[in-house]
């Protein structure tokens, strides 16, 4: 099939950008996205241009390093899927494709489809963990965890980090990639002892990167690639509400 | 400058050897510690494992990814699961037989004394994961639950859903956030390491290209540890990431550290096959798929009818046939070979021939779809997502794929290669898989390495003693920058007709054809005609666009390719030479009569480990015997 891309070029991170024109020819169904933009890539370098960059490395659908926003949706139009794993075949022949980075105020793009999104890195680093020193740990059978429990946790451990949540949102809010982190460690019985502190400096750090409040819109679920959801923001609202009441609560 | 390999072996019964290694290393005094910096090329399992507990004991640790962040290494990718010793399921596992299954899955090409260590270690793996809160898989009481995976007879493999690499990674990539956090490490992510900087015969420093700004710059340490993953994208197609790499192993070797059999590649049995020109990569469908799919082929050459309408009669389930005891879960290296001669014979099935099928009928019609969808449901959705074609009704189809390397950069038992305070860890070291490695058994070496043996070994390293101040002024840096910057300077020069993925494509085939699951003299004879003259055209007409000061794709993967080339090369010469067939690496001249691999123990029984003596010399071999006194040499037979 052949297409048409309007695809956003920008040289740098301080130089401004615009949408160009690309045509895409003979593309076969069985192509993933990505494969689709190799081959315009191609293309492009044999003419001695350069390539549109954009972000990639597994293409299985698990580091979350792929972003893009097709026709405005992050990741494209398939429900559930990361761009790398969607194939050519969600096309018609003569389709428009537009295709921008994951914006948002805290992600700034570096290249072309490429956005920072140290931001997320540095709200796990505030507390999006179990303080677990190597070599301290109990055997694994010494505490037993409920299979629901357990489960519950994978449902939300499973967010592969690639920011189509705060792509999505139209508040640039990354609550749903930070209720994941919180549910995921507050589920379980080891992450209990860290449970209200973690909840209150991810929260805060989260703010201080700049992403935007929580609204309760929706678009995060809709968007994310493992569709995790939207019930853990309420759960870490609660948990968050706990956490400020409780006094003693050490915020830093 | 001449190699010895010393392996470093501790003295005494193997089950002590590790506890005694331990009690003899010396130790870095608490408040000393703070005083060491080490450097950490790569935050996978190994790295970020590594990086956070030598924070955590005090040193002052620098890792590097080339990923926008440290939990998008290709670890994250891992599906099917973890080994670990631990008899949970009483089933009469233990050390012993975790590290007898893993010698003998290597095809006797390991070394014992590691073997036993990782066997040994693989309890604590799990324990410290669980602490960390991986959401393992459960059983209703709450215990962890385990399945048997990859041919082993024991359950011993622990997974969390088909995402275990990415709950594990996540796992350290949060310890080493937390590490972070407290100061202790400072991360530099889209960070390339270019060079390796050695100073008075020791390693002392890394160069590296910042991704985004084009910045080259010096980074001086105590003590370098690389964890930069496996080599696997020699082949270009693999189901490595595409940013997967060998170029900081390759600067190293090039630096005086000897590269170990470097042919020994895993190609794995069930991934998607090649839909067209335009692959990119190959995506795996785990292991765990042939616990209850059967594979088969059309008895007929070139049968072109449905699956569906062959009937049973004009199957043959050649695993089943050929293997009866182990049937569908022979090791890795068997089940691809078998798939490869089946589709070479005329019986492959799908486009161009390339595929045997992976059926669930007869295990839906036993089980019930529901059992099958809870067991497999996201594998087959990934099928079908790639595929269009629905795995609950119409056979899956398979085709191997180069997976893992179990080459790398040797080291001794201490891991430190043969360039003194050079430590390599996880997939790019050689150590523990021999000639072949069992599933679930990387992700285990990787924490193993990471969590538990190189903050130690390191201290014994460091406190020995003997190391001169040296920083970033020092001349070593700025010679080393240099070469770095003349090299990507020629690369964005060139400005020739063809791209770099052009050729990367095309050594990619050459290296499936010739140095892939069939080898004979001849073709490595032709490939090591044929790679040398590709990589001269490729250093004459590249076109790398764009420049070297800011985020260049092109030449990222121009200086990666640049490097697979001269890797390449050296996997074909260490194939050449080995005169047998042994685990992943199968010589057609050396079989038994009913086509299995032969191994020839006399000769052979060695690690050839690979020194670099010059662009313009031959490398120069150097064997580590192996000694098997656990484990008995024999003929593998899954029969
Ligand atoms: C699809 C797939 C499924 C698998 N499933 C399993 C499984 O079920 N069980 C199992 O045991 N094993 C499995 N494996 C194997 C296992 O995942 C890997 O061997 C292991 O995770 C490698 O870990 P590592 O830490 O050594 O390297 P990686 O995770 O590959 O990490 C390499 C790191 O090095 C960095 N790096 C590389 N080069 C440079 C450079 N020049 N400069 C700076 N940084 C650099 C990268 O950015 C990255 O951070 C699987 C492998 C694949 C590909
Ligand atoms: S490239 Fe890894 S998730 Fe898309």
């Amino acid at each position: 099939m052949n297409l048409t891309l309007r695809v956003w070029r920008q040289p740098g991170p301080s130089v401004p950008g615009r949408l160009e024109r690309y045509e895409a020819a003979d593309i076969s169904p069985d192509m993933s996205f990505l494969e689709m933009l190799d081959v315009v890539n191609e293309q492009l370098a044999v003419a001695g241009q350069e390539p549109i960059a954009f972000d990639h490395d597994c293409r299985e659908g698990i580091c979350g390093m792929c972003s893009l926003m097709i026709n405005g949706v992050a990741h494209g139009p398939m429900k559930g899927t990361a761009t790398c794993q969607l194939h050519m075949r969600s096309f018609t022949d003569g389709d428009e494709i537009l295709i921008e980075p994951f914006r948002a105020g805290a992600f700034p793009v570096l290249r072309d489809l490429c956005v920072d999104r140290t931001a997320l890195d540095r709200v796990i680093q505030a507390g999006g963990f179990i303080s677990a020193r190597t070599g301290a740990a109990p055997d694994g059978n010494a505490t037993p965890v409920a299979k629901v429990d357990a489960d519950r946790a994978m449902d939300a451990a499973a967010c592969i980090g690639c920011g189509a949540c705060v792509a999505a949102c139209p508040n640039g809010s990354a609550s749903l990639f930070t209720a994941a982190k919180v549910s995921h460690l507050g589920l379980l019985p080891q992450g209990q002892p860290e449970r209200l502190r973690r909840v209150l400096r991810m929260v805060d750090q989260m703010d201080q990167e700049g992403f935007g409040g929580c609204t309760l819109y929706g678009e995060c679920m809709e968007a994310c690639p493992k569709e995790i959801s939207i019930d853990f923001i309420t759960r870490m609202n609660g948990d968050y509400l706990r956490a400020s009441l409780s006094a003693g609560e050490p915020r830093t | 400058m001449s190699i010895e390999l010393n392996a470093r072996i501790p003295e005494g019964p193997i089950e002590r050897k590790w506890e005694r290694a331990k009690f003899e290393m010396k130790l870095v005094n608490p408040a000393n510690k703070r005083k060491h910096s080490v450097i950490v090329v790569g935050s996978g399992l190994a790295g970020a494992s590594a990086a956070a507990t030598m924070s955590e004991l005090g040193y002052r640790v620098k890792c590097f990814c080339f990923q926008d962040s440290p939990r998008r290494a290709h670890s994250i990718a891992a599906q099917g699961g973890i080994n670990a010793a631990k008899n949970y399921q009483n089933d009469g596992d233990s050390v012993f037989r975790l590290f007898y299954d893993t010698v003998k899955g290597g095809d006797f090409r390991a070394r014992e004394a590691n073997v036993y260590r990782l066997a040994e270690i693989s309890v604590q793996i799990i324990d410290q994961a669980v602490a960390q809160g991986v959401p393992f898989a459960r059983e209703y009481g709450g215990l962890l639950d385990n399945r048997s995976f990859g041919g082993a007879q024991v359950s011993r493999t622990f997974y969390a859903r088909g995402q275990t690499g990415q709950q594990l990674l996540l796992g350290a990539y949060q310890a080493l956030e937390k590490e972070i956090n407290a100061g202790g490490v400072t991360m530099f992510p889209r960070t390339e390491m270019l060079d390796l900087v050695v100073v008075d015969g020791r390693a002392r420093g890394i160069i590296t290209r910042n991704l985004v700004t084009g910045a080259v710059e010096s980074h001086a340490a105590d003590a370098v540890v690389l964890a930069s993953g496996g080599y696997g994208n020699v082949f270009f197609l693999s189901t490595n990431a595409k940013g997967s790499n060998c170029t900081a192993i390759w600067r190293a070797h090039k630096r005086g550290a000897a590269f170990a059999n470097p042919c020994y590649t895993q190609i794995h049995p069930t991934c998607i096959p090649v839909s067209g020109d335009h692959q990119s990569k190959l995506t795996l469908m785990s292991e765990s798929l042939r616990n209850d799919g059967r594979v088969w082929v059309p008895k007929q050459k070139g049968d072109q009818r449905p699956p569906n309408q062959i009937p049973v009669e004009e199957r043959d389930y050649y695993l089943e046939r050929r293997y009866p005891s182990f049937g569908n879960l022979v090791p890795r290296d068997v089940a691809s070979r078998n798939a490869k001669e089946q589709c070479d014979s005329g019986h492959g099935v799908g486009p161009g021939g390339y595929g045997v099928y992976l059926d669930f009928r007869d295990a839906i019609s036993r089980l019930g779809e529901a059992r099958i969808r809870e067991r497999y449901g996201n594998l087959f959705e990934m099928y079908q997502r790639i595929t269009d074609e629905d795995p609950y009704h119409v056979p899956m189809r398979i085709y191997p794929a180069v997976h893992y390397t179990m080459g790398g950069l040797w080291v001794d038992y201490n891991l430190m290669s043969t360039i003194p305070g050079l430590h390599v860890i996880g997939e790019a070291n050689f150590s523990d898989h021999g000639a072949n490695r069992l599933g679930a058994s990387a992700l285990m070496q990787g924490l193993a390495d990471g969590y538990f043996v190189i903050p130690l070994t390191i201290g014994n390293y460091l406190a020995q003693g003997g190391l001169t101040p040296v920083t970033e002024e020092h001349p070593a840096f700025a010679v080393a920058r240099a070469g770095v910057e003349a090299r990507t300077a020629r690369l964005l020069a060139t400005r020739g007709s063809r791209t770099v993925d052009s050729f990367h494509r095309e050594l990619g085939q050459l290296m499936w054809n010739k140095c892939g699951m069939a080898r004979t003299a001849e073709g490595l004879r032709e490939a090591l005609d044929e790679i040398p003259r590709l990589r001269e055209q490729y250093w004459r007409d590249v076109n790398v666009p764009g420049s070297g000061d800011s985020l260049n794709q092109s030449l990222e993967k121009a200086g990666r390719v640049a490097d697979h080339f001269e890797l390449a090369e050296l996997m074909c010469r260490d194939a050449l030479h080995r005169e047998e067939s042994c685990g992943g690496h199968f010589r057609v001249e050396h079989q038994t009569p009913d086509g299995e691999a032969l191994r020839d123990d006399e000769a052979f029984a060695y690690v050839a480990a690979w020194e670099h003596r010059g662009d313009d010399a031959e490398p120069v071999l150097h064997r580590e015997p192996l000694a098997f006194e656990q484990v008995h040499l024999t003929q593998r037979s899954y029969k």
